[in-house]
């Protein structure tokens, strides 16, 4: 994979880097020993390494302030970090760069529950967020899988998704307000307490933008208080398209389950083996989460599975308990690691309009035949986001390549279909070169324009997100001058 | 009048366009007054696709509010963020259209639990200053591809590019309504209420508090939707929840339900009424502290408290009153020295100024208005 040329001017004034940065967080907030500087080679998309020239660690946004004055002044590139669990090499550095990771700020500044809001410093894990508020019965609903190790800077920059979005939403539909710091270190607050933009909104901007427009040092979340209690029904399917139809028929029904996966048989045949969760042996598997009162539980789930009733399930299994429900979740929440026991896998976010779902389910078989790779599907289907994972030998020539050129028409069969490349991962580096695919490029050329007021000098995670040919202009040393 | 009856020819309109333009939806819902030649996207119509099977509806821009809402009602689906009738407020006449209600962010009381008009947008189409025909976004609800100018448009105003076609997510119509009415409440109670019971497991759809209502008295409202026996267990709960603040009536009769949300929605109170229409979003519990520095005027809060509507005497600015307080007031009519929207903070300015210097460098759409 490409990535832009180090500058060997950059690296040539390394010690004097170290040195202005050093005055600035002290001696053990700057990491530049070569061997240290390997842990920031890459983040989970691990496929692609290169350590940057150093890491700092600031804990204030002063000190990240002052960090991105000295970078800009003597203009290294900057690759904002949060945990570095980001599966599209988001995080990825380049060799002359300077990771500046957030995990040393990870305190909780504000809770507030009259007004149902937490503020953050961006460096605390996503989990911890929710479990500030647990006490008093309050979460922060956004949990993408990896919620126990991710940032909340990484969820911003991402705009992250999880399970339960279909009925509480992604990041951006939870995030109230950030502090950021522009790549020149001047610190801007956006949002708040209230709940929508003065003017622009900005905020809705940022967030997704991968770190490309500032760095994020502080964000006011929603929290929301728990439902009294949540319990999911497995139903299963002797076929795909059933299940799709089903799901669909669900939706129109008048129900909003906060949760709806869906597993094809290579998957439940995996997390079986796996996790013995006790899944029947079918085609596609259905696990629909409803939320409320005991009573209002049972009236959800009576009415879902009355309706899946209607399209010939071989199997329906309510939860009656905390205890059943965990096992139902057991096989989809080992899904990820049952498949990488049996092989390695890379993992696909495309989106797809729900309707859409039977057709792009098949044409993946075909693909899968065509290519002679195993493809397993699991996602979340209320939203259509998909995650296909492609099985392949890491050890076998030629597998990988073939394998990312299976994603890669995979991704542009969602888009064909009316959908996009990725649904909460992000662009990164790993789907970089196919953002042609969906966006002319005029509509890059817009994108690009944003960043171009944020942060003219294109210092800040410059390689990501856009094809590095539709970027090249701009990535140092052109500057853009902005009125 | 610029008419386009394509994207285009939109497109063209505006590579050619010579001086200022004031670019119209329905026109019921403009704040301020703007000069220049009136572009309408009318001629933009059409649902062009609706899967009530995946919640989404997309439509040209110049479709009508009226028509979208009638698609969706023969489903049995709706807009779920609630987008407010301005025309009594304002003194406007003719249709809503959707990109209209886009331009504007249009919000009603639902914004507090569902989400705003742009946490439902989930695509656009445009075409910039430049004559240039954009697109970002699509119609799936999980998208992070590129940057989230989706976004950045709900709420534009028209002053980045004029919309030709959005799409929306849709979600189903409830079963019931129930509203818990408490009447006499001071603002300082009533938002103590609404907060209690936006703090609670029971899924609260509206919260909002009138200082005065047709009886006269102050009246507080809150809505839960959903099915019939669990609007009904909810309703029971929060009003276990609530008796500290006084007696709690619940409603659940669909004709007058719908009645009273319409006139939050749609700010009612103030229709008819002489001056200065502002609109002001805080932090609820920093709602009464404002409403206590103004003049002595009636006040909608809806948002549980953090979304002031009021009318002061013509030509007063109601922003002193948000000193040391974070949010900001917008002037929805008058014809008063302060501007429409908040000014910003100078590096935001900047940001904000830069922003629609890219999308509309020879700034000639409704220029003025945002800044």
């Amino acid at each position: 994979m490409e990535m832009p040329q180090p500058n060997a001017q950059v690296l040539h004034r390394k010690d004097q880097i170290v040195a202005r940065l050093q005055s600035v967080v002290g001696a053990d907030g700057v990491i530049f020993d070569v061997i240290e500087t390997r842990a920031y080679e890459c983040d989970a998309l691990t496929a692609y390494k290169c350590p940057p020239m150093l890491a700092v660690l600031p804990r204030t946004t002063e000190e990240v302030s002052e960090v991105l004055k000295i970078c800009y002044d003597e203009g290294v590139p900057v690759v904002p970090r949060g945990a570095g669990t980001s599966l599209a090499g988001g995080a990825l550095p380049t060799a002359d760069s300077v990771i500046l990771g957030v995990a040393r700020m990870n305190a909780v500044l504000e809770t507030d529950y009259d007004n149902r809001f937490i503020r953050v410093q961006s460096g605390r894990t996503n989990l911890s967020v929710s479990g500030a508020v647990e006490e008093e019965g309050f979460f922060y609903a956004p949990d993408p899988s990896s919620q126990l190790a991710c940032a909340i800077a990484g969820n911003v920059a991402m705009n992250s998704g999880g399970a339960h979005c279909l009925k509480y939403g992604v990041t951006t539909n939870n995030l109230m307000g950030v502090k950021m710091v522009l790549m020149d270190g001047t610190i801007v607050d956006i949002g708040g307490g209230h709940l929508d933009a003065p003017a622009l909104d900005l905020l809705g901007v940022i967030c997704g933008s991968e770190g490309q427009l500032g760095v994020v040092t502080e964000a006011t979340l929603r929290i929301l208080h728990k439902p009294e209690g949540a319990r999911p029904v497995l139903i299963g399917f002797d076929s795909n398209e059933v299940a799709g139809a089903c799901v669909s028929d669900i939706i129109r029904a008048g129900v909003l389950p906060v949760a709806i996966e869906f597993m094809d048989r290579p998957c439940i045949r995996a997390c079986e083996a796996f996790a013995h969760a006790g899944y029947p042996d079918c085609e596609a598997l259905l696990i629909i989460e409803v939320e409320g009162s005991d009573s209002e539980i049972d009236a959800q789930l009576a009415l879902i599975t009355g309706i899946a009733r209607k399209h010939n399930p071989v199997e329906v299994r309510e939860a009656k308990d905390a205890d059943e429900s965990g096992r139902i979740w057991l096989g989809r929440k080992s899904a990820f690691g049952a498949m990488g026991q049996i092989n390695d896998y890379m993992c696909l976010d495309g989106t797809i309009p729900v309707s859409s779902l039977p057709f792009v389910l098949r044409r993946i078989g075909e693909l899968s035949a065509d290519y002679g790779l195993d493809v397993a599907n699991v996602f979340h289907a209320g939203d259509g986001n998909m995650h296909p994972l492609i099985l392949f030998d890491a050890n076998k020539p030629g597998d990988l390549e073939l394998c990312e050129a299976l994603g890669a028409d995979i991704l542009k069969l969602c888009v064909e279909a009316g959908g996009c490349l990725t649904g909460e991962h992000g662009v990164g580096v790993e789907k970089r070169d196919l953002m042609n695919v969906q966006y002319a490029p005029d509509d890059l050329e817009a994108q690009m324009a944003v960043k171009d007021v944020f942060d003219p000098a294109w210092l800040l995670n410059a390689a990501k997100v856009f094809p590095l040919a539709a970027s090249q202009s701009r990535r140092p040393g052109a500057h853009l001058e902005v009125s | 009048m610029i008419h386009p009856t394509s994207e285009q020819a939109l497109a063209e309109a505006l590579s050619s366009a010579s001086g200022p333009l004031v670019i119209k939806g329905g026109g019921t819902r403009r704040f301020g007054t703007l000069q220049g030649e009136v572009l309408t996207t009318s001629g933009l119509s059409g649902v062009e696709l609706y899967d009530p099977g995946a919640l989404t509806i997309v439509a040209k821009a110049g479709t009508s509010l009226a028509e979208i809402e009638g698609v969706l009602a023969a489903e049995n689906q709706r807009l779920a963020f609630e987008p407010p009738d301005l025309r009594g407020l304002l003194g406007r006449e003719g249709d809503s259209t959707i990109g209209g209600v886009v331009a504007a962010n249009a919000s009603g009381p639902r914004r507090i639990q569902g989400g705003a008009c742009r946490d439902f947008l989930l695509g656009v189409r445009f075409v910039d200053g430049q004559g240039r025909v954009l697109k970002n976004g699509g119609r799936v609800m999980k998208n992070v591809t590129g940057y989230d100018l989706v976004k950045l448009m709900a709420g534009s105003h028209g002053s980045l590019g004029v919309l030709s076609e959005v799409s929306l997510k849709v979600l189903p119509l409830p079963e019931t309504t129930g509203v818990l009415q408490m009447t006499g409440l001071t603002p300082e109670a009533a938002v103590k209420a609404m907060s209690r019971a936006l703090g609670s497991p029971f899924d609260v759809t509206g919260a909002a508090h009138a200082t005065r209502s047709a009886t006269g008295e102050p009246l507080t409202l809150i809505r839960l939707e959903g099915f019939a026996d669990s609007v009904a267990y909810r309703a029971e709960s929060l009003r276990n929840r609530l008796a500290a603040f006084g007696d709690v009536e619940i409603d659940t009769n669909p004709a007058r339900t719908k009645a009273l949300w319409a006139q939050v929605r749609d700010v009612a109170m103030h229709v008819g009424t002489e001056g200065d229409v502002w609109r002001i979003s805080v932090t609820p519990s920093d709602g009464p502290a404002v409403a206590a520095r103004l003049p002595d005027c009636e006040i909608q809060f809806d948002w549980g408290g953090g979304l002031l509507w009021v009318r002061v005497p013509f030509g007063m600015d109601v922003r002193a009153s948000l000193e040391g307080i974070n949010g900001h007031a917008t002037r929805c009519s008058g014809d008063s020295l302060a501007p429409v929207f908040h000014p910003e903070p100078p590096a935001l300015a900047t940001l904000s100024q830069g922003l629609r210097q890219r999308f509309d460098p020879r700034g000639i759409l409704n220029p003025g208005l945002m800044g």
